[in-house]
């Protein structure tokens, strides 16, 4: 299967801060490719130069086939993006700015745009000035994705997004998957990666620190599980159980998804008196995983 | 009314640190402007028979009247108040009316009066210090005019009169300004309203000014009017009950707005807000027709602008060559900036230079519109569709060009109009000076060029090189002339290598070659733009590295 991302090598730098550092990056045709890493890893430059706003210092880039900074504008009828900050023109109404995207980029799918309005409950007739952040995400989010493009870039979508948007923004994603179409999603929640892609990517200071499936990548996705029992557990030496840690009734430990069962049974039978389980933050996986005392994990 | 005021002190401190220099610059350039208005009459009008003569024509002529107001005696004070006097409180009125929205609807349509209200601050208290601020200037002006008239040797009581005249304007408008800012929810609706009433006042008086037999009442009912009707330095004498009219026009318009403001919700308007149209029109296509809608609201003022201030020159051109006719020194400024034989040839050259100036600076904004979408992250989703670089920044261009084309025909226009109109003379006047005005495009596209040029190549810094080149420009305009500047200097600017029209001879070489180096220019600053990094980035590598520089050299 060809590759609609396939990026190399990718350093650059503006002045003396070096944003990109040897970022490696595929993505497969039909994917959808979750883009993982802390405020200012990289994303959004790598981004910027898939589109060919900036240039890249050094380093191999080809999107769709063709060469992301000369061939801009005939790869962009190709492809949709939305800004991981969306500001739009105040003067313009929320549909003018949808409809001038879709003629801009040569593709408008007049049907599709006018349901995902509906579904993402617009009104399209108000200023871009009248809108909340929410509501200006989602004439980036609508824009984008009522075209016809092969592959769709997007920047942190869902920011601003409430959480019954969000399902709305999900079901359209896994829609957009069954059409065939590749989707790059920057990110930095690894929940909502979890929930929508095929396989992810996780940078770091401007390098790729760990690229596969989810299934691969299990270890990132323990469950932290807090609780406060009755009596003693007895979770010592489980297998599945990490980074134990018991002060007096309180309990604290990551679980591997398989182990769960077992761990929440032996906690039940000791007895529970609060509990919570959630999975990581990114950012606690890269304190526990990346942080610069430990080295780093899994690079390719 | 007293209660929710809480916080208003701390908010008048915040309003005038915000103000720090905006305020005292534009209280001391209004009454500067009066002051050197006076020292200029009385240069050059120093006797009295050239002073009555000059009163004689000014005063008789209705298109002189229109712009100025009437003339209420023959002193250089009376002259002053009468040249000056009623634009000072126009100007007086802008600084309050702006002091008023900024510190009240565009905070809060920017939702920072939404934080400042969930302190301990009443709901009236952002009003209030926003109309104290207003007040503070109106009183500053006032006390300055008051001290620097006398100064200048014109007698203390027409100096306060005339003091207080634009002060109480000053006031008046801050009260127009405080309800405009509770009816609309936007601060651009706020201001139009605010500046269409000021507009309106202007036109009513002037109007009213043209036949004062039988108009008066109009004069009386505009605020600019009760300026002329306080007659500071009159040889009737001052009358001080005008005054009161503003007092009591602000104390009337200050408790409408805070009935208002108490009645309304926060962040709303009491007009309706008119939805857009839910999807875009057929002209709406690409990313020219963009930049014409997004560019289009802007031009149509300065159109609108350009024609009411070119056809108020056209109409006093025929006034002017009489009044100039007592002053052999201001014969001589006109002269050498027009260039011509003719003094009202000169003076219409001297116009359509400036038509020709504030084209460029229209074009210079429209350039730069480029780059404020850049780092205002709007450039991203355009470049991001099939759409080029080139593309895009020809689509503001063209907004630029045609913009400073259609400014510089409706100057061309409006004033044949105007001198036309008043010497039945429009069939001759309108294509003559039509074509004075067109031939300045060249030049403005130089400078709309620069703008280009700089955008593409040193973006961080283009705002500033761009302006400062306006600024250069104007400056050998204004100056250059008058103070027989070098001919290297004088060369700098494009406007200077234009024929001096209407008048002048006409040679298409130097036209030619302004457009070539407006094309040379342009196309070197697109394929920069072609070759860059998007975004908002630090300096220039050049800039970057003078600046690491100074810092290094002046910190350690």
């Amino acid at each position: 299967m060809m590759n609609v991302i396939e990026v190399r090598g990718l350093h650059k730098a503006f002045g003396r801060t070096r944003a990109l550092n040897g970022l490696d990056l595929t993505v497969r045709a039909g994917e959808v490719h979750a883009f993982l890493g802390p405020n200012g890893a990289g994303k959004t430059t790598t981004i910027r130069i898939l589109l060919g706003l900036l240039k890249a210092d050094t380093g191999e880039a080809t999107l769709l086939g063709g060469d992301p900074w000369h061939d801009a504008v005939e790869l962009h009828r190709r492809l949709a993006y939305v800004p991981g900050d969306v500001t739009l023109w105040p003067s313009l109404t929320g549909g003018e700015i949808i409809d001038l995207l879709g003629r801009m980029r040569g593709s408008v799918n007049a049907e599709r745009q006018k349901t995902l309005t509906e579904r993402f409950d617009l009104d399209t007739s108000k200023k871009a000035r009248a809108y909340s952040k929410g509501n200006r995400q989602k004439v980036a989010l609508i824009a984008a994705m009522a075209g016809d493009a092969e592959l769709l870039v997007m920047d942190e979508p869902t920011a601003g997004l409430d959480p019954l948007m969000e399902a709305t923004f999900r079901e359209c994603v896994n829609e957009e998957r069954r059409d065939g179409r590749a989707i790059l999603l920057s990110s930095h929640i690894l929940a909502e990666a979890e929930a929508l892609s095929d396989r992810v990517t996780i940078i770091r200071d401007g390098r790729t620190v760990e690229t596969g499936t989810l299934a691969e990548m299990r270890h990132l996705t323990r469950t932290l599980v807090e609780a406060e029992l009755l009596g003693p557990a007895a979770l010592e030496g489980v297998a599945g159980v990490h980074e134990l840690t018991v002060t007096g009734s309180l309990v604290r430990c990551q679980v591997d998804h398989a182990a769960l069962d077992e761990v929440l049974g032996r906690m039940h039978r000791a007895g529970i008196r609060s509990l919570t389980c959630r999975p990581p933050t990114l950012e606690e996986l890269f304190l526990r995983h990346y942080s610069p005392e430990r080295p780093v994990a899994g690079v390719q | 009314m007293t209660t929710g005021i809480t916080g208003t002190g701390q908010l008048t401190k915040l309003a005038f640190r915000r103000d720090v220099v905006v305020l005292p610059v534009s209280v001391l350039g209004t009454v500067a402007l009066v002051a050197i208005v006076a020292r200029d009459l009385r240069v050059l009008y120093p006797t009295a028979a050239k002073r009555l003569a000059v009163a004689r024509t000014g005063g008789e002529n209705a298109a002189l009247r229109f712009l100025f107001g009437r003339l209420n005696g023959t002193s250089t004070g009376a002259l002053t108040a009468w040249r000056f006097g009623v634009w000072a409180a126009a100007f007086a009125a802008m600084l309050t009316i702006f002091i008023v929205i900024r510190h009240t609807r565009a905070d809060e349509e920017a939702g920072r009066l939404e934080l400042v209200g969930s302190a301990a601050v009443g709901r009236q208290a952002p009003l209030t210090a926003a109309l104290l601020a207003a007040v503070f200037a109106s009183v500053a002006i006032t006390l300055l005019a008051c001290w620097w008239l006398p100064v200048l040797k014109l007698p203390f009581a027409g100096s306060a009169a005339l003091a207080l005249s634009i002060g109480a304007s000053g006031l008046a408008f801050a009260g127009v300004a405080a309800v405009a800012a509770q009816l609309s929810k936007t601060a651009r609706g706020a201001r139009v309203i605010a500046i269409a009433a000021l507009g309106a006042a202007f036109v009513l008086r002037g109007v009213g000014d043209t036949d004062p037999a039988r108009l008066s009442g109009l004069s009386w009912a505009s605020p600019l009017g009760w300026v002329e009707f306080a007659r500071p330095f009159g040889s009737a004498g001052e009358r001080w009950w005008p005054l009161a009219f503003s007092l009591a026009a602000f104390a009337v318009l200050v408790g409408a707005a805070f009935a208002l403001a108490a009645w309304r919700d926060h962040g709303a308007g009491l007009l309706p807000d008119r939805p857009g149209r839910p999807a875009a029109s057929g002209f709406l296509r690409g990313p020219v027709a963009m930049a014409w809608r997004l560019q289009g609201g802007v031009l149509l003022a300065w159109v609108a602008g350009y024609v009411f201030t070119f056809a108020a020159f056209g109409a006093a051109t025929k006034g002017f060559d009489s009044v100039l006719g007592t002053s052999a020194t201001l014969k001589r400024y006109f002269l050498r900036i027009g260039y011509q034989a003719t003094v009202v040839n000169a003076y219409l050259s001297a116009v359509m230079l400036l038509a020709g100036i504030g084209a460029a600076a229209y074009a210079t904004s429209a350039v730069l519109r480029l780059r404020a979408e850049e780092t205002g992250n709007l450039a991203e989703p355009v470049l991001a569709t099939a759409t080029g670089r080139i593309r895009w920044g020809l689509s503001h261009i063209s907004v630029a060009v045609g913009g400073a084309g259609l400014l510089l025909a409706a100057a061309g226009l409006s004033t044949g109009l105007g001198y036309g109109i008043l010497t039945g003379s429009v069939s001759t006047q309108v294509p003559r000076l039509l074509g004075a005005a067109v031939v300045r495009l060249p030049a403005v596209l130089v400078l709309a060029a620069v703008a280009v040029l700089v955008f593409g190549l040193l973006p961080w810094e283009s705002i500033g090189l761009a302006w400062s080149a306006v600024v250069l420009v104007g400056l050998i305009a204004v100056f250059g002339a008058s103070l027989l500047w070098p001919p290297w200097m004088m060369d700098i600017s494009p406007f200077t290598q234009i024929p001096r029209l209407p008048g002048g001879t006409v040679s298409a070489e130097p036209l030619l070659w302004l457009c070539g180096i407006a094309l040379a220019l342009g196309v070197a600053g697109l394929l920069g733009l072609r070759r860059r990094d998007l975004g908002d980035f630090g300096p220039s590598g050049l800039a970057a590295r003078i600046r690491t520089y100074i810092e290094q050299s002046s910190g350690g």
